[in-house]
This record gives C-alpha cells, structure tokens and sequence, in this order.
C-alpha cells in the first residue's frame, strides 16, 4: 500500500528495561517502522512482544536506550510528554475523577494556555463529536464504560495532536461495545484526518479496522502491511499462527519459478504455493493456506490432496471439516454455510481438498 | 396460634432488643468514660474555687469563666482582661497552625516518595516513620532538646564550619516548640497522606502530562486534588494534638513560652484554680470544634467546585 507523507517513523529503537537484579528486559529490539499521515496504523500481537512500550515511546512516558523517533522529520525521542503534539487514549481511560466530563475534555487545551472561550467551543465541538452533549456537568464515575470511552476519546483528541495514540482502548468494554466502538473509532479516525496508532491483541479488531497492520513478536516487527496482506499472504509462522486459522504444510522445495514454487510434501503430494518478494527457498519448507481457502471435494485425481473425512463441526455461519491426509496431517477446511443445505459428505467418506498455488504460500522460516 | 403477623412483629421487637442489648458495651464504656468526664469538667467549670484545689461542692459562681479572659486586680479589684492568657491561646493557634504547615510541607514529599517505591520497600520505609512512636513522647522531646540547645549539635556544627561564631540561642524560645512539635506530629502527617496518595492510579499523571500539563501543574491540578482527603486528614490529626500540647512546651520552651495545655495544668496544679482550669480546657475544646466545623466545610466547598 502507497504511504503519503510520513507522520512518525522509529529508526533502529531499542528499549532495554532494568530491572532489579542483574537481569534486564530487551521490550524493543532494533525496531524500525514508518507510519504515513493520516494513517489508521495498528501495533498487533500478544501481550509482552513490545507493542505498549513503543506506544509509550512515542507518548513520552519512556525513553529509548538506542534508536530514534521520528515526528514529521523532527527527533521527538528526548522531549517531555507535555511537548510532543501527541495524545494518549490510556487502557482504562485515565480520566480525571476530580472534574466533570467537559473538564476533563478541556484539560489538554486550558494547559496550553488556550482562552477560556476558545476551550469552551472546542469542549462543546468535541462533545457533540462523540455525541455526548448532555452529560458534559457529569462527573466521570457518573457516566457507563462506552461513555467513559468517548470522553477519553475526545479528551485526546480535543488539542488535535499531529498522532493520536490508542492503548487497547476496547478491551474494557463488552462484546457489542466493542463493535460498535469499532465502528466509531473509524469514523472519528476519518473526520478528523489524525493519525492513529493503534496497540491491540485482538486480531479481529486489527483486521477490521487498520489501514496497515504491523505484527509484534518478541520485541520485533514481523511483518507489516495491509490487513488482506497479513491475513492471505503471512511472511512468517508466527503471523500465520496469531492472525486466524491456518493449515500448516511441510515439505521439501522441488523447484522455483515466477513467484511460485513447487513443493513436494512430507505426505508424498506435490503442490505448488505462492512465494513472497524475492524470496528463493530451497530445502525444508512450510506452507500456509487458509482454511476458507481450500474446498472439499469427492476424492478424485483433481484433488490436490486427499484424505479421510474426520470430523463436521457446524457453527452457523459455516462447517469446518477436518480431515486426515493420506500420508499424515490434518487439515481444515471452512465452508461458508448455504441456504443450498450442507456439502453432502459423512464422518469417514474419503474426501479430496483442492486449492490452487495462489491459496497456498511459502513462509519465509 | 400466633398469627403470621405477630410473629414478624415479635421478631422486629427481639430484634431492636438485641441491638441496644450488643451495643451496650460500647455506649456504657462512651458514656462512663468520655461524656460522663466531660460533663464533670463543665460541672466544675461553675463551682466556686477550693482554698487548697479541688472546688466547693454545689457553690456555684462564674468566676472560672470570667478567669478565662478577665483579670481580677489583687489591690482594687477591679476587672482588665488577662493579656497573659490571651497571649498565651495566641501562642497556641500560632504554632499549632504553623506546626501544621511545616508537617504538611515535610511530609507531604516525603509521602509521595513513599507511595512512589515499588510495594515491598514502602513497608520498610512506612516502618522507619512510624518508630519514633515506640518512643516515650518525653524521651523524644528530650532527644530534641539534645539537637537545638546552646552546646548541642545543630549549634555544634554550625560554629565547626564556620557559619555562626556563638551558639545561637533556640532553647526556650517558641522556635524550639515549633522544631519539637514539627518533629513529634510528622508522622501524624505522612500517614494519613501516604493513604491517600496510594490509591492514586499514576495512569492519571501521565495523562496529565500527555494534555500538555507540565509538572507543577500535574501537581497543582491532578495530585493534589486527588490527596485532599489526606491533607485534611493529616491536618487535623497535627492541628488538634498541638493545641492542646504540654510535654513539648514545658521541655522545650521553658516555663516562660507556656501554650493552652501548659496554662491548664498550672491551674489545676500550683494555681490551685480548678473551676478556671476546667473552663480554660473547654474553651479549647470549643476553639477545636470550631476550626474543625470551618476546616472541614472550607474543604469540601472546594472539593464540590472542582466538578
């Protein structure tokens, strides 16, 4: 995806935590990532790979040991918090408990020096922005968790700061909240043109609202690029294994040819996958497809690998069906449920999955 | 056969008869203990001074009253006001009041460095406040008077590097009951401050810091306001102990800088002037109950105005 004009870029940040003892934490190692101007940009991956604390990096809470960090070209790494145009949405909302909804949305501006008619129309803007403009008198633990949200929301984003920072915002709401929140935050995102970065464990929320998405591991970015990117063309096992459900393939490279290559597998079938850029495997390899990327289909020459029909699991929605590979293996196919009724197949028929080179892909470990 | 509503109404009343009957304990012990010698101090306050202490029983006059701030002329007999009383509850507000301020300037870093170390050091640390009250109230004060007298070592260090050529004179003077008092009260401060400044969720200082707030401010407009419940805790805790102080006094400021406790115990002892002691002792209490009612209204009009 093309990237307009950078809004932050890290350059080789690494952030080492002292901890008591002689052992210390590596949280960041090496990072590098450029984040375009007005980009909806999300730092995914399990708890601990590193994403909060470069999010507190760009916020000011911490300091890198190595590296910089990059605001429209200018290095921001050694400022204060309170002199960076970046705002922060905490985890759990942070807000004041000791003012009102609208002091709370004020604050940022009031401690810029802004005059007092000025605070009041942005505060009544911002309120009317995340349609809240009744509760602006109410103290903050008078109001719900998805109000709480809001004000938090427009708090950050009453300064319009040049990024706006996003720490697990939804975690703290439930289920149908967080949908809706979702939705929000992408309207909010497209209004007001800030940039987002946004820090989430959650795949589905990542995938649905990111412009470009960015995989953390172990202090490391493994992959970045748009949510389809991620999701249908994972670089490493780690990205496959975290975003979705994936069946995983082994085997030996046979040979390589424009962007593809054919794969003999351990299960003795031969198939052939999608490589990413310039890559060029050879030896052991593993593939990836989808499980909504393969379909069933009576065991027959076409197939490109064939089983036993194990298990049928209906969710609604759609089937997963498992099966057992002749030779070793499972794998697991989605089918999205018709109004046609079910494929037809029983628990042990021998069954064929069929997919093509451009469903299948080589990792790059 | 009682009737389903009799037995809930007889159950109600065993109820209320349990109630009174486990609380009675504590309401003999407040009553025997707290009310029952207060009225007696009030009682005194109107009876007619014995010759050698004590009163004389059921004669009753107001002259324990009119001592409180009126003098009687040995020679003429005529009435002038007690300059030397009215200085001392002077003396007694003023220091109390400042005793106040410096406990809370002292301990209200020395808490927030507390509430700031990682869980298991603020124990220690809450430890090391707390030890001076394992300590007689009297040795402390005598541990004071070792520092700020004329050969001891505040003066001692002072003329050793040169800063003062004679030892300057803080013993006996209202000086020295300001270091006493400061010292015994702070950790009346810290604690009640550290209690409050704990439950701070530091998430809300960074917030405060992300809006642009530099750290005065986030002082000024997130910490302190979070910590007034402690403030006015710890405020009150010093305040009210100072008023009515006598070891500190007497040790440190001599029989000169006397304060309210000091001017009571000299009526009940060689003043021999039980009724103005008694009166004396409840006008401090009413001088307490009247800064409290203030304090406390002041503090939390202007806890409502913040939102």
């Amino acid at each position: 995806m093309a990237i307009g004009k950078t809004a932050i870029e890290a350059v080789g940040v690494t952030k080492i935590f002292q901890s008591s003892g002689q052992d210390s934490l590596k949280a960041l190692d090496n990072v590098s990532v450029t984040i375009g101007e007005n980009e909806f940009f999300t730092l995914l991956g399990p708890s601990g790979c590193g994403k909060t604390t470069l999010l507190r990096l760009i916020a000011g809470f911490d300091f890198p040991t190595d590296g910089q960090i990059l605001l429209h070209g200018q290095d921001i790494a050694p400022l204060p918090p309170f002199q960076r145009p970046v705002n922060t949405v905490f985890q759990n909302y942070a807000l004041f408990p000791h003012m009102t909804v609208g002091q709370n949305i004020g604050f940022g501006l009031e401690m810029q020096g802004k005059p007092k008619a000025q605070v009041e129309a942005r505060v009544a803007e911002m309120l009317r922005l995340v349609q809240m403009e009744e509760l602006k008198n109410r103290r903050t633990s008078q109001i719900s968790g998805g109000q709480q949200q809001r004000v938090a929301l427009a708090r950050a984003l009453a300064p319009e700061p040049k990024v706006l920072l996003l720490d697990e915002p939804l975690s703290a709401l439930d289920y149908k909240l967080r949908k809706e929140m979702q939705i929000e935050l992408k309207r909010l995102q497209n209004e007001t043109g800030i940039t987002f970065i946004f820090v989430t464990h959650d795949q589905e929320e990542a995938l649905t609202m990111s412009d470009r998405i960015a995989v953390m591991s172990k202090g490391k970015i493994l992959q970045v690029g748009s949510p389809r990117d991620i999701y249908d063309r994972p670089a490493v096992r780690f990205v496959a294994n975290f975003i979705g459900e994936t069946n995983f393939l082994e085997g030996k490279v046979v040979s390589t040819a424009k962007g593809q290559a054919k794969i003999a597998l351990d299960s003795g079938a031969t198939i052939s996958a999608g490589l990413g850029e310039g890559a060029k495997p050879s030896g052991k390899v593993t593939v990836v497809v989808r499980p909504e990327h393969a379909s069933l289909v009576a065991a027959s020459g076409k197939a490109t690998l064939s089983g036993k029909l194990e298990n049928i699991v209906y969710f609604g929605t759609d089937t997963h069906y498992h099966v057992k590979l002749n030779g070793g293996g499972e794998f697991t196919i989605r089918h999205q449920n018709v109004h046609a009724g079910a494929l037809g197949f029983e628990k042990g028929d021998k069954v064929g999955v069929l997919f093509g080179a451009e469903a299948a892909r080589v990792l790059r470990d | 056969m009682a009737t389903p509503r009799e037995i809930a109404v007889a159950a109600e009343q065993r109820d209320i008869r349990n109630r009174w009957l486990l609380s009675s304990p504590a309401l003999i012990i407040i009553f025997l203990a707290a009310i029952g010698p207060l009225f007696v101090v009030l009682l005194y306050s109107f009876m007619l001074k014995g010759d050698y202490g004590d009163v004389k029983p059921w004669q009753f006059s107001s002259d324990g009253w009119f001592g409180v701030f009126l003098q009687r002329d040995i020679f003429d007999d005529t009435l002038t006001i007690a300059d030397a009383h009215i200085s001392i509850f002077w003396r007694s507000v003023k220091l109390s009041l400042v005793t106040t301020l410096v406990t809370l300037f002292l301990g209200f870093p020395t808490a927030y460095f507390i509430a700031t170390r990682p869980p298991q050091r603020r124990d220690i640390w809450l430890f090391l406040v707390t030890i001076p009250f394992w300590t007689n109230i009297l040795i402390r004060t005598f541990a004071m008077q070792e520092v700020i007298r004329n050969e001891g070592i505040v003066n001692s260090v002072m003329i050793w590097i040169g800063l003062i050529s004679a030892p300057v004179q803080i013993m006996f003077t209202d000086w020295a009951i300001l270091f006493g008092m400061a010292y015994v009260y702070l950790p009346l401060m810290v604690l009640p401050l550290y209690a409050s400044m704990e439950k701070i969720d530091f998430r809300l200082v960074e917030a405060g810091y992300d809006l642009y707030a530099t750290r005065l401010q986030v002082l000024w407009r997130i910490i302190i306001p979070l910590v007034k419940p402690g403030i006015i805790a710890g405020s009150i805790l010093v305040f009210i102990p100072s008023l009515g102080a006598y070891v500190t006094p007497r040790v440190l400021g001599g029989g000169k800088n006397m304060m309210l406790g000091n001017l009571i115990e000299l009526q009940f002892g060689q003043g021999r002037n039980w009724p103005l002691g008694a009166a004396l002792s409840i006008t401090l209490m009413i001088i307490v109950t009247f800064a409290l009612l203030v304090y406390v209204r002041n503090a939390s009009k202007s806890g409502g105005s913040h939102g």
